[in-house]
């Protein structure tokens, strides 16, 4: 199967990549996030060697530049501090999220393979072995990254 | 589901804007030289035009009969998969084309990239490029000028695969009995065409 014109990634997979980084990241980072995994897919595009798994390649892209961003802000704590932001100054609390116990705060500080499981399970409502084909696990390596999660996310919620 | 899970499957809100996203994009891979093909779409008196250019020039002008999608794929295969949705980049080109509609223009001054002619198709539409607004040839004489005189046919194929019609104007090519031949977008754009240069009759 020949490389689709680039165009048609764009086109079929921004939406989703942008739910899935502003999970991962938040909304504030998601479309710069979103940026530069453009750019980068598109600079390796032509080196693809087929069009198969372009979407599952394109969630790795995405994966590895939320995991730069998570880095690079927790290295900076004093702008974006993923541990003791103090009450209703957390820039990316969504609406309907009851009094803030900072659920994506924590999301967000999960080991990136549990962070990106989560992710994919319950924001983008994927099963076991989907994400296991756009992380390129096993379907029950997917299982547990998410239950690992999952379980994380409690004991530091239950605290 | 528990409360956690439900909580994380309502996702966090998050406005999107694609278009947005696709302009700065578009800034983006200009500036770092990624941008391989650009394309645009454009109204004329032919129907819509789709107009794609790389860094050497125009390489494709499609008429609405052809797929859009065929186009793109057949450019991402032959020219390069970085084929990008930047209508700014074919600014020039969407101008010449309107001016030459509205009759202000009767000869293009943008670069051609002939990445997709190979062959004796190139030596066909060369000599078709230099087919004068206005004024017509033959099968036979681009046949010709081509270099093999009794290629009439192979000379018809070449200018029904033109990939920069009214740009490369493969209308301007008739019969030897002045009929007027064949048109990859339709005798009907073809007619309309050579009466807006003054071939035909209004």
């Amino acid at each position: 199967m020949s490389l689709p014109p680039f165009q048609v990634l764009v086109d079929t997979h921004a939406t989703e990549l942008h739910r899935f980084l502003a999970a991962s990241i938040g909304p504030d980072l998601a479309e710069d996030c979103l940026q530069d995994t453009f750019i980068s897919a598109l600079r390796a595009y032509p080196r693809l060697r087929h069009g198969e798994n372009l979407r599952a390649w394109l969630y790795t892209i995405a994966h590895r530049k939320a995991t730069d961003v998570v880095r690079r802000h927790a290295r900076r704590p004093a702008s974006v501090d993923l541990d003791g932001m103090p009450p209703g100054r957390e820039p990316s609390v969504a609406p309907h999220e009851p009094p803030d116990d900072g659920l994506w705060r924590r999301v967000r500080a999960l080991p990136g393979k549990q962070r990106a499981a989560v992710v994919h399970r319950f924001v983008m409502d994927l099963d076991y072995r989907a994400i296991g084909e756009l992380m390129g696990t096993s379907e029950e390596a997917a299982r547990q990254n998410v239950s690992a999660g999952l379980k994380r996310l409690r004991q530091e919620l239950d605290r | 589901m528990n409360d956690l899970e439900r909580r994380l499957a309502q996702g966090e809100a998050a406005a999107f804007d694609a278009e947005r996203l696709m302009a700065d994009l578009g800034r983006h891979a200009a500036e770092a030289g990624l941008a391989d093909v650009a394309y645009g779409t454009m109204d004329s008196p032919v129907g819509e035009l789709l107009v794609a250019v790389t860094e050497r020039g125009l390489v494709r002008v499609a008429f609405s009969s052809e797929l859009s999608d065929e186009v793109l794929a057949e450019l991402a295969a032959r020219v390069s998969p970085r084929v990008l949705r930047l209508p700014a980049r074919t600014d020039e080109v969407r101008r010449e084309l309107d001016e030459y509609f509205a009759g202000d223009r009767q000869q293009f001054d943008v670069p051609v990239d002939w990445s997709l002619v190979r062959g004796f198709a190139q030596g066909v539409l060369h000599a078709t490029a230099r087919v004068p607004f206005g004024q017509t040839t033959t099968y036979r004489q681009v046949a010709e000028a081509a270099g093999s005189p009794r290629a009439s046919r192979a000379a018809g194929n070449a200018l029904g695969a033109n990939p920069i019609p009214i740009v490369v104007p493969c209308h301007r090519v008739l019969h030897s009995g002045g009929g007027l031949g064949g048109y990859a977008g339709g005798l009907d754009r073809k007619r309309t065409l050579l009466t807006l240069e003054g071939v035909l009759p209004g």
